[in-house]
């Protein structure tokens, strides 16, 4: 790794670098003005806390290995709290452990970012790539009325450009933002354009930009008093309700999502981060095979695009069926099924345990399905 | 007339919610006299615990912040870092600290953190209502140990300042009472000195400080100062453990 990793001027030519994807999430973040990281080993997203702890203090910031997921997430409460851009980094069995820190530092309304590289589970389960950290992360694993913004990359070049949008999305909303990835996403190398540097806030510069920060008064204004707990039920229900006005915002502004060939498809895939490129090439195949199936890729998990299942009445009228093609025993598929409101059949295809899907699979599983949808409907 | 006794800027004028003969509030004053005097008031922050005074931050007149359970020493850790040159410190109780939050304060010493960490030791939960602490006495009665704490279920009371006493990393360790006007003056200058180390950058400094809970206790409050000097005093030993050449 050269210097030129971390955070000088962005080059067009010499930023177009071949990367794994866990380091390139942690350059980007670099990039986009994190300068405080707090993680604790687990597979499969080491290179991120490995990186971190070589590049940050280069770029002036500051690294800890914690002892513990529990004190990742609180030294991010804590830096985050004090005004510092910060990141934590796991894996799935490690956020799960995170919980009540993200349930706390949504509830202080402390910005920060943490990318969740998903294996396995239930349980210690298994180091290989899963997407059954859904219901984790969209449903939240913590106490109490929140919510976690969730931006859900395909590729490491997404994932890059995602990381500067979920700084700033935290800090407009106030709100922990998690980049859901996967352990495929994390181990696999791509070529990418790294996005250019961003000056960091750091020092004197917090308590300007973030005037509710914990920075000492310096017996100029009153003292900054964050806290979590409420004596006064009522008064905590006003805050909930304020709370929530932020949360309806971010369902009006934050859902983001892409189709791919869905003018006049018959069958309709969603499918999120990784998966949703091995289904590509199942549309692909299909096609060859004379069935017209389309793609519906959400882009963010919470708040989810219900809206793009709308798009289907308009482009796909024949559409027939619906799969919900997921690494997991099917988590994004409720989503789906609130998305569609009963309008169409829904059908999951998946793989767990680490296992992924392949695209004859879900060719072969597609056609039958269809199949049956067809016969059914007669 | 000459003033001999005032409010002092630095604690806000509130009345505290703490119990009747309660000694948090004796230790609030101390830390924030400490503060006022030495003008560091304006760039110091807080991490409040969970436990009775988890609203310290009411009464403190700095930039203050709740902690989950047990976890002030990693939230202290992070905000030192963005903030190196403030003073930070924790306030945590014998639940918070002695219990949950053991993992915490361990390695926030063994990375000698440069923060300062107050230990408010009363041998008891106070705000859930007198639950056994890891620091509850062999016999002591606790909701949770009715016929008092036995050594074959529980075992022996857990002396943090001492255990934290072993680590490099903890480089000033004291214990303390607030039971008598002599022994207040000597907590104070504990909190001082445990705030020159870090001003000193030296390493991570640590303050026990010996509390009553009459009411969970049920003593009545002088009977409670009694008692830890009958009681706590003879297990918790008030001792300067450790203490760096720059600050003695």
């Amino acid at each position: 790794m050269t210097d030129k990793m971390t955070d000088k001027p962005a080059d067009k030519m010499t930023d177009r670098k071949l990367m794994k994807g866990n380091e390139a999430m942690a350059l980007a973040a670099i990039r986009a003005g994190c300068r405080y990281y707090f993680g604790y080993p687990i597979t499969p997203q080491n290179e991120i806390t490995e990186y971190m702890s070589r590049e940050l203090p280069k770029a002036g910031g500051a690294f800890i290995q914690a002892e513990s997921e529990l004190a990742s997430i609180n030294m991010c409460y804590g830096a985050a709290a004090a005004g510092g851009r910060v990141l934590t980094s796991s894996s799935s069995p490690g956020v799960a452990l995170m919980q009540e820190g993200l349930s706390g530092l949504a509830n202080i309304q402390a910005p920060m970012v943490i990318i969740n590289v998903m294996r396995a589970g239930p349980g210690i389960g298994a180091i290989q790539p899963a997407q059954a950290d859904y219901f984790q992360a969209t449903r939240g694993g913590g106490n109490g009325d929140y919510h976690i913004i969730v931006y859900a990359p395909e590729s490491i070049q997404e994932a890059m450009d995602m990381m500067g949008k979920a700084y700033d999305v935290a800090d407009e909303y106030r709100n922990p933002v998690m980049i859901l990835a996967d352990g495929m996403l994390g181990q696999m190398m791509e070529p990418v354009v790294v996005p250019e540097a961003r000056k960091p806030i750091m020092g004197d510069d917090i308590a300007k930009a973030k005037p509710w920060a914990l920075t000492g008064h310096k017996n100029k204004r009153e003292r900054n008093a964050i806290n979590s707990v409420w004596l006064d039920q009522y008064a905590f229900e006003e805050f909930s309700n304020e709370l929530w006005k932020k949360y309806i915002k971010a369902e009006k502004e934050l859902p983001e999502y892409e189709t791919y060939n869905l003018d006049d498809a018959d069958l309709v895939f969603t499918a999120f981060g990784t998966t949703a490129r091995i289904v590509r090439e199942s549309i692909d195949q299909l096609a060859k095979k004379g069935i017209k199936a389309g793609l519906i890729r959400p882009k963010t998990l919470w708040p989810f695009p219900y809206g793009a299942f709308d798009e289907i009445e308009k482009h796909a009228p024949n559409a027939k069926l619906v799969i919900s093609a997921e690494l997991s025993r099917g988590q994004l598929i409720q989503d789906v099924k609130l998305g569609l409101l009963g309008r169409l059949p829904v059908a999951l295809i998946g793989r767990v345990a680490g296992i992924l899907l392949t695209p004859d699979e879900i060719t072969q599983e597609a056609m039958a399905l269809y199949e049956k949808t067809g016969k059914e409907g007669k | 007339m000459k003033t001999v006794f005032e409010m002092t800027p630095a604690m806000r004028e509130m009345e505290l919610h703490y119990c009747p003969g309660c000694t948090h509030g004796i230790a609030h004053r101390l830390i924030m006299e400490v503060l006022e005097e030495s003008g560091r008031l304006g760039d110091t922050i807080g991490v409040s615990p969970v436990g009775c005074s988890i609203v310290a931050h009411r009464y403190m007149n700095v930039d203050m912040i709740e902690a989950a359970h047990g976890r002030a020493p990693a939230v202290a850790s992070a905000i030192k870092r963005v903030h190196p040159g403030n003073l930070v410190f924790t306030y945590q109780g014998d639940g918070d600290l002695a219990s949950i939050g053991t993992g915490e304060i361990v390695h926030a010493a063994h990375r000698g953190e440069k923060i300062s960490t107050f230990f408010i030791n009363n041998a008891i939960y106070g705000m859930t209502g007198g639950q056994m602490a890891p620091t509850t006495l062999i016999g002591q009665k606790a909701t949770t140990a009715q016929e008092g704490r036995k050594v074959e279920d529980s075992g022996m009371p857990l002396r943090v300042a001492e255990m934290l006493a072993t680590i490099d990393g903890a480089v000033y360790v004291e214990r303390v009472a607030l039971n008598s006007p002599s022994n207040v003056r000597a907590a104070k200058k504990a909190i001082a000195r445990a705030f020159e180390v870090q001003e000193k950058g030296l390493g991570f400094a640590f303050v026990e400080l010996l509390s009553s809970c009459p009411v969970n206790w049920g003593l009545p409050p002088v009977k409670a100062l009694e008692w830890m000097d009958e009681a706590m005093i003879p297990y918790y030993p008030l001792k300067r453990f450790k203490c760096p050449e720059e600050v003695k």
